[in-house]
């Protein structure tokens, strides 16, 4: 049986892994590097970089962090932020990303999905969706949840998936950062509205979130950030936990 | 004096990951190049034939490169890896674009997932259970995951080509093995230990 995912997010400023990640024997805990090799070990399922990096000119920083994880990690790689033309896509392909996560560029420009999925493939093209809830539905957001667009997230994600969209990324911004939980209503609707995988993301505080992505969000994917950075868990310790809650995961 | 390992490139996907998985493993003095150069393939010792996209667009591109032949020929007399696409288009036949013909190497179809209720493409970690033995697998439990991204599988005429299947919602060959070609579905250059095992146990294998 086909596994559900675990995806630590690592965001990335000018190179350096920036909100801190804690682990004991780890030299450098700024050091994308350093981090994807210890999620490695861990039994990550994948690990996706979110470069934040302001400035463009530092941009090229992140296409050497790619380099030298895929040179020695042997998972999947997604890297997203600042993917907003297909030299950007082929840039981060050619340094060892086996996806990229297209966000804001994709709302303001849908025909790049398209373009970007015919062009490298389906399978490397995750679009990322920002939602909130307004009234009795979500919409997107675009520009780290500040900005309304006014789309329906979940009409959103079904054009996405005919655009050709491999995957969605679907962070809750009501729910991010809160540790309060996935927002799994908006999952599950979205993730039934699709035939392409989910990964649920905003809100993880603790391990029965992870579980409840999964079995009431219908979540093929969930993606934490600071539970694991923190050490408050392992990856290894949430599979568990998860594979006793009758979660199907890799160990 | 080393072997060298002809990573094929025929434009389609990014092979980096594949070089940088079968460097990781092969030995000190061996050479890992990507390339299209029919006459390196002709002359490597041994040959990784990865690919990725849609199989009429992989077709083409072969074409264009002139591969065609070093392609057959080295599946024919030297340890020869497919990978994904590299499986797929040993087959005579895909249903994909509207229906593609392949290189034929071996009689079969390459058939899209039926509606089974579950997700297509068939994306992430899944179990694979080796059918018989087979040196490849050395190494590694039956069961073991790796990870897979596909819309479509093969269906060999002869099932005693399959080396291993494995479940979502039906049960596919998710590798295939004859004489001294072995091709999985799944890309052990993304799988972890167990796909770096695969591939030390390919970099050693002789057939």
């Amino acid at each position: 049986m086909l596994a559900k995912r675990i995806i630590p997010c690592l965001d990335v400023d000018r190179g350096r892994v920036v909100k801190g990640v804690k682990f004991v024997e780890i030299r450098d805990a700024g050091d994308p590097v350093e981090v994807a090799r210890r999620y490695n070990q861990e039994g990550a399922d994948e690990i996706t970089f979110l470069d934040i990096t302001a400035s463009s000119d530092d941009r090229e920083t992140m296409v050497h962090v790619v380099e030298r994880v895929a040179s020695e990690v042997f998972i999947p790689l997604t890297v997203g932020g600042g993917i907003r033309k297909p030299e950007d896509v082929l840039r981060m392909l050619n340094a060892g990303a086996d996806k990229v996560a297209i966000n804001t560029a994709a709302v303001f420009n849908p025909e790049f999905v398209k373009e970007a999925a015919e062009r490298f493939g389906s399978q490397c093209i995750v679009v990322a969706i920002d939602a909130k809830r307004v009234d009795d539905h979500w919409e997107i957001f675009t520009h780290g949840g500040r900005k309304p667009t006014g789309i329906d997230a979940i009409e959103w994600a079904k054009k996405m998936a005919e655009y050709g969209a491999g995957e969605i990324l679907l962070t809750s911004m009501d729910r991010d950062g809160t540790k309060a939980g996935f927002d799994n209503e908006l999952t599950r609707r979205v993730s039934e509205a699709v035939s392409i995988p989910v990964i649920a993301s905003g809100g993880v505080g603790n391990l029965d979130h992870l579980v409840d992505g999964v079995t009431e969000g219908k979540a093929d994917a969930v993606l934490a950030a600071s539970i694991f950075h923190f050490a408050e868990y392992s990856i290894e310790e949430a599979k568990r936990y998860m594979a006793g809650r009758g979660v199907e995961v890799r160990l | 004096m080393g072997q060298r390992i002809a990573v094929i490139d025929y434009g389609m996907g990014n092979l980096r990951s594949v070089s940088k998985a079968v460097e990781h493993v092969a030995g000190q003095g061996d050479e890992v190049r990507v390339t299209d150069d029919p006459a390196y393939i002709s002359a490597a010792d041994r040959v990784v034939f990865p690919g990725q996209g849609a199989a009429r667009d992989c077709m083409a591109a072969i074409g264009q490169h002139h591969l065609g032949q070093a392609v057959l020929q080295a599946a024919r007399e030297k340890p020869f890896l497919g990978i994904c696409m590299g499986l797929q288009v040993l087959l005579d036949h895909s249903e994909e674009n509207g229906g593609t013909p392949l290189m034929g190497l071996y009689p079969g179809n390459v058939v899209r997932f039926p509606n089974t209720g579950l997700k297509v493409p068939h994306m992430g970690w899944n179990q694979v259970l080796p059918v018989g033995d087979h040196p490849l697998w050395t190494g590694i439990e039956p069961g073991s995951r790796f990870y897979f991204v596909h819309s479509y599988y093969v269906v060999p005429d002869d099932p005693g080509l399959k080396a291993a299947e494995t479940d979502y919602g039906i049960c596919f060959p998710s590798a295939i093995a004859n004489a001294n070609v072995f091709a999985v579905q799944f890309h052990p250059e993304k799988s972890a230990d167990n796909g770096l095992r695969l591939l030390r146990n390919f970099v050693n294998w002789k057939p």
